[in-house]
């Protein structure tokens, strides 16, 4: 045996070097794709980078002008206005249609199918339906209630900023309440019908049976879903971007967005980079909160069997 | 407590009929064991006792109470489900008070009829554990507690035994059993286990596709089986059926069976020539001297311990045999099987009843 082909026998050998061979791959992927650019843009906020020209390093000056910085304040604003609003209704109306899915219905699987639709439909177009939807002069709303004689001018949905927060709310519900909705109903599934029957015989009216039974055997799934579906809507992007662009006088304007828009039509990279460096604590406490809300809770310690 | 009184009760799904009419009165304080092969419908007729399936047709009546149209948390039942269906995010003490919290009752009259029922089932230890952390029989018997703390006119018991395991279901046998004895709150039981049905109950009701077979005491149905589907049901081994055909000599008849080979009959009208299935229990066949009763070739031989199990072949057919004393036989060899006559069975061979 040559000692070439005594290497690769050991290397064939060696559980340890095989495990690190095949943890390449993914490694490899995680590193080039997700590691060194949230690092490189963590450490462009601390530098005066601007497009074309190599910045250095200057501390931490980029969130000390952002301080001072009104629109800064009202993207943070704006976000978390949008998160709560959106994740609230999202979870009422998600768990709402959770509820009506799990019931015994005509075409259920049909039903369930559809309600997918507004999730897998990517969300620029949705998001260009739903410009064409609050437009000024087009809006179907406008039209239809004017037909009905309900107003008499076309409201001007995304001219004026609550109206326009409303509206991307609006847009952000509808297209997150799938994730929610069918989330929730595989949580529903896993209860057992016995315990309702149970619960029936032991003489609780249908809001007993959700306040004492469904709601507390759904809150280890609540407190994932709410949690990715709060991560989702406070970094959201693409819906704002397509529908308003921030405006009008960025009332609309998220973190997400305000640091785009800085950093690459205005060419401040650094200042961009620092607005979206400071989206990380906030995301940070989110998950947090999913990690204490997913610590198994007493009633789920103990034997293995159901 | 209340009787209960079912009255041509039917129930489909659809154009599925499930429960062909039956009709079933239960005494108060009774304990009655509803028990047939699984599909035969009795978890389907608990369940509409519950009030957790539509009655399709026909009346339920609780302590004379029309219940067609009652809510099931109006009936006041408590059930004991197969999975137990304990809380699994309540306590011990929370699951077996959850009905009276609910129903608002003042918080002394909880902690007192909690306690009495976790005395009377040895639950006091468990009461601030939960599901999760206890084993089968303990969740069995705080499915029991949680039936008991709302002292309901009826029990039903929906096979609360069969998720356990062989031992520990003889025990919770004794335990539902004793309980009753000691609460004697009318108890609606089913189960597909005929040794359940013969041991528990006050009566039973043998079920078979949806319609009562028979009803009646173990014992009557254990001595006097109504047809030929509850005499192969109850009774283990099961009871050998065998064809044959009657022939009357003089006052007394005998029944001739395939090989040609005669036994006694029991006291029958059966007229002569007429096509029946012989029936005989393993344990009412002894050993004969040879040319006397069924000729029998061994299979095989299974000795219990206590008595011996002894699987023959007569006229072409399986036969179980059941001896107190231990015989020494071998397979393959030829012994005389010898039934006693008064105890032996005849039913009709083209109807099944009894004769």
């Amino acid at each position: 045996m040559t000692s070439a082909a005594r290497l690769l026998d050991r290397i064939q050998n060696s559980r340890d070097i095989l495990g690190v061979l095949f943890l390449l791959p993914a490694a490899a992927l995680l590193l080039v794709f997700l590691t060194y650019p949230l690092g490189l843009g963590g450490w462009l906020g601390f530098t005066d980078t601007t497009i074309g020209r190599p910045g250095v390093f200057i501390g931490t000056d980029n969130f000390v002008s952002l301080a001072r910085d009104s629109v800064f304040w009202l993207s943070v604003w704006n976000t978390f206005l949008y998160t709560a609003i959106a994740s609230v209704l999202k979870f009422g109306l998600g768990l709402w249609l959770a509820l009506l899915l799990n019931r015994n219905i005509a075409f259920k699987s049909l039903l369930r199918a559809v309600i997918l639709l507004p999730w897998i439909v990517p969300t620029v177009l949705s998001a260009i339906a739903f410009w064409w939807i609050y437009d000024s002069q087009f809006s179907v709303i406008s039209w239809t209630l004017t037909r009905l004689g309900l107003i008499d001018h076309y409201i001007d949905f995304l001219g004026q900023p609550n109206l326009a927060r409303g509206s991307v709310i609006a847009a952000n519900v509808w297209r997150g309440i799938p994730f929610v909705a069918i989330s929730l109903l595989a949580g529903l599934q896993t209860i057992s019908p016995s315990l309702y029957e149970a619960a029936m015989l032991d003489g609780a009216r249908s809001w007993q049976r959700f306040r004492h039974i469904t709601y507390p055997l759904l809150t280890p799934i609540v407190a994932v879903v709410m949690t990715f579906s709060v991560i989702f809507t406070f970094t959201d992007f693409q819906l704002i971007y397509v529908i308003t662009r921030g405006g009008p006088l960025n009332a609309t304007h998220l973190m997400a967005t305000l640091a785009f828009q800085r950093a690459i039509p205005g060419g401040q990279l650094a200042e961009g980079a620092a607005i979206a460096g400071a989206m990380i604590p906030f995301l940070l406490a989110a998950i947090l909160f999913s990690y204490f809300g997913l610590q198994r809770r007493a009633w789920q310690q103990g034997g293995t069997d159901a | 407590m209340a009787a209960v009184e079912l009255r041509g009760v039917r129930k489909s799904f659809g154009a599925t009929r499930v429960i062909h009419g039956v009709d079933v009165s239960i005494a108060d304080g009774e304990f009655v064991v509803l028990v047939g092969p699984s599909g035969c419908g009795k978890s389907t007729l608990l369940r509409m006792i519950a009030g957790l399936e539509e009655i399709s047709d026909g009346e339920i009546a609780i302590g004379g109470r029309v219940v067609n149209q009652v809510a099931p948390k109006e009936r006041d039942i408590a059930m004991v489900f197969q999975n137990y269906a304990l809380y699994p995010h309540m306590t011990v003490r929370d699951n077996m008070s959850f009905s009276l919290r609910l129903a608002r009752a003042p918080a002394e009259k909880v902690q007192e009829r909690v306690g009495k029922a976790a005395q009377i089932l040895g639950l006091e230890s468990l009461l601030d554990r939960y599901p999760r952390q206890l084993s089968g029989g303990q969740r069995q018997r705080v499915a029991m507690g949680r039936a008991i703390v709302r002292d309901p006119q009826v029990f039903l018991f929906d096979e609360p035994l069969s998720n356990l395991d062989a031992k520990l279901r003889v025990q919770m046998r004794a335990e539902i059993k004793e309980l009753h004895q000691r609460l004697r709150t009318t108890s609606v039981y089913v189960t597909h286990d005929q040794i359940e049905a013969m041991t528990m109950a006050d009566r039973i009701v043998v079920m078979h596709d949806g319609k009562v077979e028979q009803v009646g005491s173990p014992l009557e149905l254990y001595d006097r089986p109504a047809n030929l589907f509850v005499a192969g049901f109850i009774g283990s081994p099961a009871m050998n059926l065998l064809p044959g055909v009657v022939r009357r000599s003089g006052s007394g008849a005998e029944v001739e069976l395939a090989d040609g080979g005669r036994v006694a009959a029991p006291p029958t009208q059966a007229g002569d020539g007429q096509a029946v299935t012989y029936g005989v229990r393993p344990e009412h066949l002894s050993l004969g001297t040879p040319g006397q009763g069924l000729t029998a070739e061994v299979v095989v031989v299974e000795p219990t311990g206590a008595d011996t199990h002894v699987l023959a072949r007569v006229a072409g057919k399986s036969l179980q045999a059941v001896f107190r004393e231990r015989h020494p036989f071998q397979p393959g060899q030829q012994v005389s099987l010898r039934p006693e006559a008064p105890k032996t069975h005849l039913f009709d061979a083209a109807t099944g009843l009894r004769i």
